[in-house]
């Protein structure tokens, strides 16, 4: 069955390459430009698998991953954060939200596609 | 992933970096006016990160290294550490400027000398030492990766690799389960290492009736028989690091600790270069170091964590979630430029077919009344509703041309030492692209001038009692179906005796000159006024304000100057909102019909008798008032005919050329003014001097639109009487 997979990243660049790279491995992708979007585009869909930014508009990813944590529905939805940022406290922070792992920007489409085929059950 | 599509993508992050380039201007702006909230911060921030973050997928090392300096001082404003004050911003405003350059420079495949903008990073990085004390050189967080989008492979498995035993004890905590990892899905991704054996410890899981279905009550025993190093084995573990209990013992060997790889790497980091070949850690980049252990592992950060040595923002200060802005977003949809031009040469269709059905309608004599012409009257009505929203589609606002303003004034603010501060005003104001486009370049210029020539010393202003900041102010608005864009400074005005005497040294007027104060002030767009002796190098840059009307002219605009002494000047701009039609006048001439383009023309004349003066073999002059025109013949110069026309049976249109050179057109009769649809002739025909392009009559007949300054050059050349050309300025 082809799984579902929602990208949250403000930047367009990003999230054309992820767009790109993850249809390319046949996933199905949904977008949503921030955490607020995310969260709208959630209560429509039930994804496989959520690989959010942190640093977005309106609300970053920690708020995201906080609010989809604490939703029954979503809770076990594993979440991959996707930054440029590798700090260790902003790593840890992500990880006391409840995300699932954390990728370094920039990806390698091999690598992320992996990632999300190992969380993804 | 192909290379179109990458192609497509790296045009979508230049496109994107304008964007937040214009986001951060805008915010970086509002910080120096000490009116930016913590979400200004923010977005200043996230504009300068995103930039980093694209750049290091498209390998462009030089925007991620300065991005990344640029954004740790940001940050710094962000957690509170650094205060906005002028001190700081100026610096700042300085990187937004190197940033849009090497931004600039990186999509057209350009080299910036870093030493040219080394000072500025140094300033930045400055910002970011606290108290004197020099922190930490932070690491950049990522090396740029190219990206491969080749298809997903496993790597090659190496020939005869050693086999190693694995024994792992793994004991998920609850965290493990809560952020949706899955024990199951761990040790099916060792099964893929190689042969596993599977133990399960089931003996803590409690009666069912104490059983708390978030618990985690089961462990497990796996032995793995793979030819994969242990950092593989690692890296399966590495999003649930902290999250269970696991060691892994190798050939009966037990596991390197986290904290001895911790130290490993610190130690490698703290002298010479890495003695273990497969830690590569050579730069500063401490935060990479956990990128770059093995080669099997790559972007994806695995298990071993060094603490980074950079600041740590506060939890308080970073929990800081950003208010929801109540601006709602803008639906938007990207669409090729092809296609929209497409739609507005079918428009254009649209309107000469338009045009023409009136003709013949009108030529069939229906009444008045009749459904037809009622019909007729609405399809006008909506062709040119369909006409306006297409050109629509074309328009920009003049914002992002307004925002590049802003960086001129500070870079000839402080090669002058002057203080000076831009104001705009109807930046939303919206003009098609090609205008927008075009408008940059004589706009840069008349911005350098109002702040170098306009804008006084912070001490002579003092004098003249005014604040020792200048003001230049920017503002477009929309009159009368185009757009007027205006310039205006605070400063000295235009010193009218000192042009004057310039332009007589330069020999443009007699020294006897009768001029009005606006005529002086007129002589700033002559050729040649503005030249190296008056102007110094930041306006100068060889061209003056004869090249900047020239520019407005081409783009069917219109300009003029209004100056107070001691109060300042105020250049206007008037400019037709789109390039796509013209307003011109229908002349005809032997029988054909052409368009002169309305800015074009002053007056149109009546010869009379004795007011036509022969010159040379060929030329001709007409006597307007005081002054003699050179007389064109447009039907002989552009070759309907061979002999000239009779001046006195015909009309004499006069124009005005590049610098205000006037010339008189002879042509048969005028038929009308009207808007006319430009069709390239280039693209359908050829180029034809003299002509500028061409258009669809009601008729149907093509009619030729006049290049009025390429008519009047051509005529010259003809005759070769140069000294007719300056005879006439003014």
């Amino acid at each position: 069955m082809t799984q579902t997979i929602l990208t949250v990243d403000d930047s367009r660049t990003m999230r054309d390459m992820l767009r790109m790279a993850l249809a390319e491995a046949g996933f199905n992708v949904l977008q949503a430009v921030d955490g607020v979007h995310g969260l709208e585009v959630l209560q429509t869909t039930m994804p496989d698998v959520i690989v959010t930014d942190i640093n977005m508009p309106k609300m970053d990813g920690f708020g995201l991953i906080e609010a989809v944590r604490k939703d029954n529905r979503y809770r076990g939805v594993p979440i991959l954060v996707l930054t440029t940022e590798s700090d260790a406290a902003k790593k840890m922070r992500a990880k006391e939200a409840g995300a699932t792992g954390w990728i370094v920007k920039p990806f390698e489409p091999t690598k992320l596609i992996a990632a999300i085929r190992r969380v993804a059950a | 992933m192909t290379v179109d599509t990458m192609a497509a993508i790296r045009l979508t992050f230049f496109q994107e970096c304008e964007e937040q380039l214009s986001e951060m201007e805008l915010g970086l702006l509002a910080m120096d006016e000490g009116n930016a909230d913590s979400e200004t911060v923010n977005a200043v921030f996230r504009a300068v990160h995103s930039i980093k973050g694209g750049a290091g997928a498209f390998k462009l090392t030089a925007l991620v290294q300065f991005a990344h300096t640029f954004e740790t001082a940001l940050d710094h404003v962000r957690a509170g550490k650094l205060t906005p004050t002028a001190e700081v911003m100026k610096p700042m405003l300085r990187a937004a400027d190197v940033l849009a350059d090497l931004v600039e420079a990186s999509r057209d495949g350009k080299e910036i000398d870093e030493s040219s903008y080394a000072g500025v990073a140094a300033e930045v990085k400055a910002l970011t030492l606290v108290g004197g004390e020099e922190e930490a050189e932070e690491a950049i967080d990522f090396q740029p990766t190219v990206i491969d989008f080749g298809l997903p492979e496993i790597a090659a498995e190496p020939i005869a690799a050693p086999r190693h035993e694995y024994r792992i004890q793994f004991t998920p905590h609850i965290e493990l389960y809560a952020n949706a990892n899955e024990a199951a899905l761990i040790i099916r991704e060792l099964s893929r290492l190689g042969e596993v054996e599977v133990n399960c410890d089931a003996s803590a899981v409690p009666s069912l009736d104490a059983i708390d279905e978030a618990g985690a009550y089961l462990s497990w025993t796996i032995r793995l028989s793979s030819e994969s190093p242990i950092e593989a084995v690692r890296e399966v573990f590495e999003f649930v690091e902290g999250e269970a209990d696991i060691s892994i013992e190798t050939d009966g060997q037990p596991d390197v600790s986290d904290a001895d790889i911790a130290a490993l790497l610190a130690q490698a980091l703290g002298s010479a270069p890495a003695t273990e070949p497969e830690i590569e850690v050579a730069t500063p980049a401490l935060e990479n170091a956990d990128v770059e252990i093995g080669s099997a592992l790559s972007s994806v950060s695995p298990l071993a964590e060094i603490p980074a040595p950079e600041t740590v923002v506060p939890a308080a200060q970073a929990a800081e979630t950003p208010k929801a802005v109540a601006v709602p977003a803008q639906t938007t949809i990207r669409v090729e430029f092809d296609r929209v031009d497409r739609l507005i040469n079918l428009v254009g269709e649209l309107v000469i077919n338009q045009a023409m059905l009136s003709q013949r309608v009108i030529e069939a004599n229906f009444a008045a009344s009749s459904s037809v012409v009622i019909g007729l009257e609405e399809l006008e009505q909506l062709t040119r509703e369909i006409q306006e929203s297409v050109m629509a589609i074309r328009a920009q606002p003049v914002k992002p041309l307004f925002q590049r303003m802003s960086r001129i004034v500070r870079e000839v603010a402080d090669a002058t030492g002057k203080q000076v501060r831009l104001k705009t005003d109807g930046e939303a104001t919206e003009v098609d692209k090609t205008v927008v486009e075009r408008l940059a370049e004589p706009l840069t210029h008349m911005i350098r001038n109002a702040v170098d020539h306009g804008i006084e010393s912070p001490e002579a202003r003092a004098a003249a009692g005014k604040p020792a900041e200048g003001t230049v102010r920017l503002s477009a608005a929309h009159r009368s179906g185009r757009i007027v864009i205006e310039i205006s400074d605070d400063g000295a005005g235009i010193d009218r005796p000192k042009v004057r005497a310039s332009a007589i040294k330069k020999g443009l007027i007699s020294p006897d000159a009768q001029l009005s104060d606006s005529d002086i002030d007129n002589l700033l767009f002559l050729p040649g006024f503005s030249t190296a002796a008056t102007i110094s190098n930041i306006s100068g840059r060889g061209v003056g304000m004869d090249v900047v009307k020239r520019s407005i002219l081409a783009l069917g605009g219109r300009m003029s100057i209004a100056s107070r002494p001691g109060k300042g000047s105020t250049f206007s701009m008037s400019l037709p909102l789109t390039l796509a039609v013209l307003d011109g006048m229908a002349v005809s001439v032997a029988g054909q019909t052409l368009v002169v383009p309305l800015t074009a023309i002053v007056e149109t004349l009546k010869p009379k008798k004795g007011e036509i003066h022969g010159l040379g073999s060929e030329g001709r002059v007409m006597a307007i008032r005081n002054t003699f025109v050179p007389l064109i013949d447009v039907g002989t110069q552009l070759g309907f005919r061979g002999t000239v026309a009779d001046p006195e049976r015909s009309v004499a249109i006069l124009v005005e050329t590049d610098g205000g050179a006037r010339n008189a057109l002879l042509v048969d009769s005028i038929q009308d003014q009207r808007q006319v649809v430009i069709k390239s002739l280039e693209a359908n025909y050829g180029t034809v001097a003299g002509i500028a392009a061409a258009t669809i009559l009601g008729d149907g007949r093509v009619a030729l639109i006049l290049d009025v300054d390429a008519l009047v050059t051509g005529s010259f050349e003809s005759q070769s009487s140069d000294e007719l050309r300056y005879g006439t300025g003014g």
